[in-house]
C-alpha cells in the first residue's frame, strides 16, 4: 500500500468520523429542541386554560368592581406566591359580569380601580380605562383584557391560566374591540 | 531569590509561556496612546472580573426559586455577615460596568478606532455591549421583587407583539403560561451560565484582536486611513515613535482600574444594595414598577410613543440600531479618524446623549403617570378656596373626590398627566369646560357618565374661578351677539 493511499484512506476515515458525529449530533438535537420548546408544545397539546372559581357571587355586589384572586391552574414546585393571580370583577347588573385581567393592555402592569372616578388607572405609563374596560386615555391601543366567565352553583367561574398579552389571539376573544375615547 | 528563579524556570520549561507573555507585555504601542483616554477598556474588564467574583459569592446564598429568591435576598441583606455589601458591590459594579462600556464605546467611536483594520474588533464590541445589557436585564430579574415581576410582564408584552410567533415567544420567555418559578430559573441560567459564557468568549476575541492589530493610534487631523497603506504606516509609527506597553502605558490602566474599583466600593458602602423592593406577589397591586437606571430611557420612551407607532418602533427600532452599529465600520472604514474633522460623528454622540439623558430624567419623574393618591393626600391650596361661593367650593370638593387632582396640578400639587389648571379659565370658556369634562378628549377620559349634572355645574363653576385676579376669564364673544340677535327677532 502506497503512502498516498494510506493518507487518502485516513482522510476518508476522518470524513466518515465527522459524518458519524454529525448524525449523532442531529439525533441528539431533536430531544434538546423538543425539551427547549416544551413551554410552547404543552400549550398546544393540553392548553394552559381551565375553569376556575373566583368564589361565591355574594362577594361581588351589584354595580361594583372588586378585586378577586385565584390560583393559577398550572403550578409547579417553587412557584411560591407567583401562582396567585389577581383580577377585577365587575358585577354589571346582578346577571351580567365582566372579569378584567389585572394586566394593562399596554405592557402588562397592574391596573388599579378607582371607584371615585370610575376609572382603571395604570401606574407604569399612564393608561386609563372606563368601568366597562374600554380604553379611556394613554398609550394602550385597546380596552382591558377580559376573561370568559360563567355562573355555576352560585359561584363565579372564569376561564384562565395564561398571562394575557397584547399579541395573544385568546386575549382578543372577549372585549377585544378598541373603543374610541 | 535563586530558589524563586529555579521554580520559575522549572514551570517555564514545561509551560513555555514566559517568552510569549513577555513579548505581549512589551509590545510596542504608539507613544500618544499611553493616555488617560485609553483606559476605559481595561476598566470595563476590571468591572467584569469584580462581577464574576461577587456573583459567585452571591450564588453561595441566593436561591433561584420564585418562592424563595426574595427571602434569600433578605437573608443576604440582613442575615449574612456583610452580605449586604457583596450585593451592593455587585449592583454598583453592574451600573459602573454599563457606564464604562458606554464611555469606552463613545471614545472608540470619536477616535475612529472602528476603521480599517479594526472593523471586527468594533463588531465584537457591539456584541459585548448587547451582552452587557443582557447581563444587566437578567440580573435585574434575579433580584426577584415587584419591579422584577412586572418588568418581566413588560418584556412578555413586548415579545407578544412580534407578528405570528408572538404568543409562543411569550411562553418561551416565561417558560410557561405565567411569570413563575420556571421564569426565574431560566433567567438564572441565562445570567449565570449562558450570557457570561458569551461575554467571556467575546472579551477573549476582542482582546486578541487588540493585541494582534495593535491599539488604535492617536487620531491626527489629516492623517487619513487608507486600506492599501494603513498597516505599513501603523507599523512604521510603532517602530519610530513607539513605547513598550508595559510599563509606559499600563500604569495608567492600573491606576484607573484601581480608582474605579474604589469608586464602586465607596458607592456600595455609602448607598448600600439595590432593593429588593416588595415581595413578588402578583396579588399586591399597590405598586409602581420601575426598571433599573440603564433602562429608564426605554421606560420613558414607551410612555410617549403614539399607540399606533409603538409596536413597529419597539420591534424594528432596536434591529435598525444594531444594524447601524454593525454596518458602521463598513460604511466608514476609511478616511479621517480625528473627531475634529468629523462633525457628524460628534453631533450624533451629542444627540444620542441628550436624548437618552432627557428620557432618563423624565423617567425619574414620570410626569405621564397619574399621582394615584393626589386626590386624598394633596389638598387644594387655600387661595383657590378663599372668598368662593358655596357652589364653587362644592366644585372644589368634586375636583378632589372625582380625582381630577391625580392628573391635574394646582400650584404644582397633583399629577402632571394633564395640563396644570392654575389658569384654565383663561384658556377655556364655560361651554368648552363643560364639553371637556363631559366628553373628555385630547387624552382625557370622558366624565359624562360619572358626574351628575349638579356635580358638573359645581365643578365648572370652580374651574371658572381659576384665573389670575387681574385677568378676566375667557368668554364666548359670539354668544352675546347670538343672544342679542335672538332678542331682536323673537320666535
Amino acid at each position: 500500500m502506497s503512502a498516498e493511499n494510506g493518507l487518502s484512506r485516513r482522510a476518508a476515515l476522518v470524513k466518515l468520523g465527522l459524518f458519524l458525529n454529525g448524525v449523532v449530533g442531529v439525533f441528539l438535537a431533536v430531544p434538546v429542541v423538543r425539551y427547549l420548546l416544551s413551554p410552547v408544545t404543552r400549550e398546544k397539546k393540553f392548553g394552559y386554560e381551565s375553569w376556575l372559581s373566583l368564589g361565591a357571587l355574594e362577594q361581588f355586589p351589584v354595580g361594583q368592581t372588586r378585586l378577586a384572586t385565584y390560583k393559577n391552574p398550572v403550578v409547579n414546585v417553587g412557584d411560591g406566591e407567583t401562582g396567585d393571580i389577581a383580577c377585577w370583577v365587575r358585577n354589571v347588573d346582578g346577571q351580567k359580569f365582566q372579569v378584567f385581567a389585572i394586566n394593562c393592555a399596554h405592557l402588562g402592569c397592574p391596573v388599579r380601580w378607582f371607584p371615585q372616578s370610575n376609572l382603571f388607572m395604570c401606574p407604569c405609563h399612564g393608561g386609563a380605562y372606563y368601568q366597562d374596560g374600554s380604553r379611556a386615555s394613554g398609550p394602550p391601543e385597546r380596552g382591558l383584557f377580559q376573561y370568559h366567565y360563567k355562573v355555576e352553583d352560585g359561584k363565579l367561574l372564569i376561564k384562565a391560566g395564561e398571562m394575557p398579552t397584547p399579541g395573544q389571539p385568546i386575549a382578543n376573544k372577549v372585549g377585544g374591540k378598541t373603543t374610541c375615547a | 531569590m535563586r530558589l524563586i528563579q529555579q521554580i520559575g524556570d522549572w514551570f517555564d520549561l514545561r509551560l513555555q509561556l514566559g517568552t510569549p507573555i513577555r513579548e505581549t507585555l512589551e509590545h510596542r504601542v504608539p507613544r500618544e496612546t499611553a493616555s488617560w483616554f485609553y483606559v476605559f477598556g481595561s476598566a470595563a474588564l476590571m468591572c467584569f472580573m469584580l462581577q464574576i467574583v461577587t456573583g459567585i459569592l452571591l450564588a453561595l446564598i441566593y436561591v433561584p426559586s420564585a418562592g424563595e429568591a426574595w427571602n434569600s435576598l433578605q437573608t443576604l441583606n440582613h442575615g449574612v455577615s456583610l452580605g449586604w455589601f457583596i450585593r451592593a458591590l455587585h449592583g454598583w459594579g453592574s451600573n459602573f460596568m454599563v457606564a464604562i462600556v458606554l464611555i469606552h464605546m463613545v471614545q472608540v467611536f470619536l477616535f475612529g478606532a472602528y476603521k480599517f483594520p479594526r472593523e471586527l474588533t468594533w463588531i465584537v464590541g457591539v456584541f459585548l455591549l448587547l451582552v452587557t445589557l443582557g447581563m444587566a436585564f437578567t440580573g435585574q430579574v434575579l433580584r426577584f421583587d415587584q419591579d422584577a415581576y412586572w418588568g418581566l410582564g413588560i418584556g412578555a408584552s413586548i415579545a407578544s407583539r412580534v407578528p405570528v410567533i408572538g404568543p409562543w415567544a411569550v411562553n418561551l420567555l416565561l417558560g410557561g403560561p405565567i411569570i413563575a418559578g420556571a421564569t426565574l430559573s431560566r433567567f438564572f441560567a441565562l445570567h449565570v451560565f449562558v450570557v457570561p459564557g458569551l461575554l467571556i468568549a467575546f472579551v477573549g476575541v476582542h482582546l486578541l484582536m487588540v493585541l494582534k492589530l495593535g491599539i488604535n493610534e492617536w487620531p491626527m487631523p489629516g492623517r487619513v486611513v487608507r486600506r492599501a497603506t494603513y498597516i505599513r504606516e501603523y507599523h512604521e509609527l510603532t517602530q519610530k515613535d513607539g513605547v513598550p506597553f508595559v510599563p509606559n502605558a499600563v500604569w495608567k490602566d492600573i491606576f484607573f482600574s484601581g480608582f474605579i474599583l474604589l469608586a464602586i466600593a465607596v458607592c456600595a458602602l455609602h448607598f448600600g444594595p439595590f432593593g429588593p423592593s416588595g415581595q413578588p406577589d402578583p396579588t399586591i397591586i399597590q405598586t409602581a414598577p420601575r426598571p433599573d437606571f440603564f433602562f429608564l430611557w426605554l421606560y420613558a420612551l414607551l410612555s410617549f410613543l403614539p399607540p399606533s407607532a409603538e409596536t413597529p418602533i419597539l420591534l424594528i427600532g432596536p434591529a435598525i440600531g444594531i444594524v447601524v452599529l454593525l454596518a458602521l465600520p463598513f460604511v466608514a472604514g476609511e478616511g479621517e479618524k480625528s473627531w475634529k474633522r468629523r462633525p457628524i460623528a460628534v453631533l450624533t454622540i451629542l444627540l444620542v446623549a441628550v436624548s437618552l439623558g432627557t428620557l432618563t430624567h423624565l423617567a425619574e419623574h414620570t410626569p405621564w403617570s397619574p399621582v394615584m393618591d393626589a386626590w386624598s393626600s394633596q389638598p387644594i391650596p387655600a387661595e383657590f378656596l378663599q372668598g368662593r361661593t358655596a357652589l364653587e367650593r362644592h366644585g372644589a370638593l368634586v375636583f378632589q373626590a372625582k380625582q381630577c387632582h391625580n392628573c391635574h396640578s394646582l400650584h404644582n400639587l397633583g399629577g402632571q398627566r394633564g395640563p396644570a389648571l392654575d389658569a384654565v379659565a383663561l384658556r377655556l370658556t364655560e361651554d368648552q369646560l363643560i364639553r371637556q369634562v363631559i366628553q373628555g378628549g385630547g387624552n382625557m377620559p370622558a366624565y359624562g357618565k360619572n358626574l351628575s349634572p349638579a356635580e358638573t355645574t359645581a365643578l365648572v363653576a370652580f374651574l371658572e374661578t381659576l384665573h389670575p385676579a387681574n385677568q378676566k376669564p375667557a368668554h364666548n364673544a359670539s354668544e352675546a351677539i347670538a343672544l342679542g340677535a335672538s332678542e331682536v327677532s323673537p320666535r
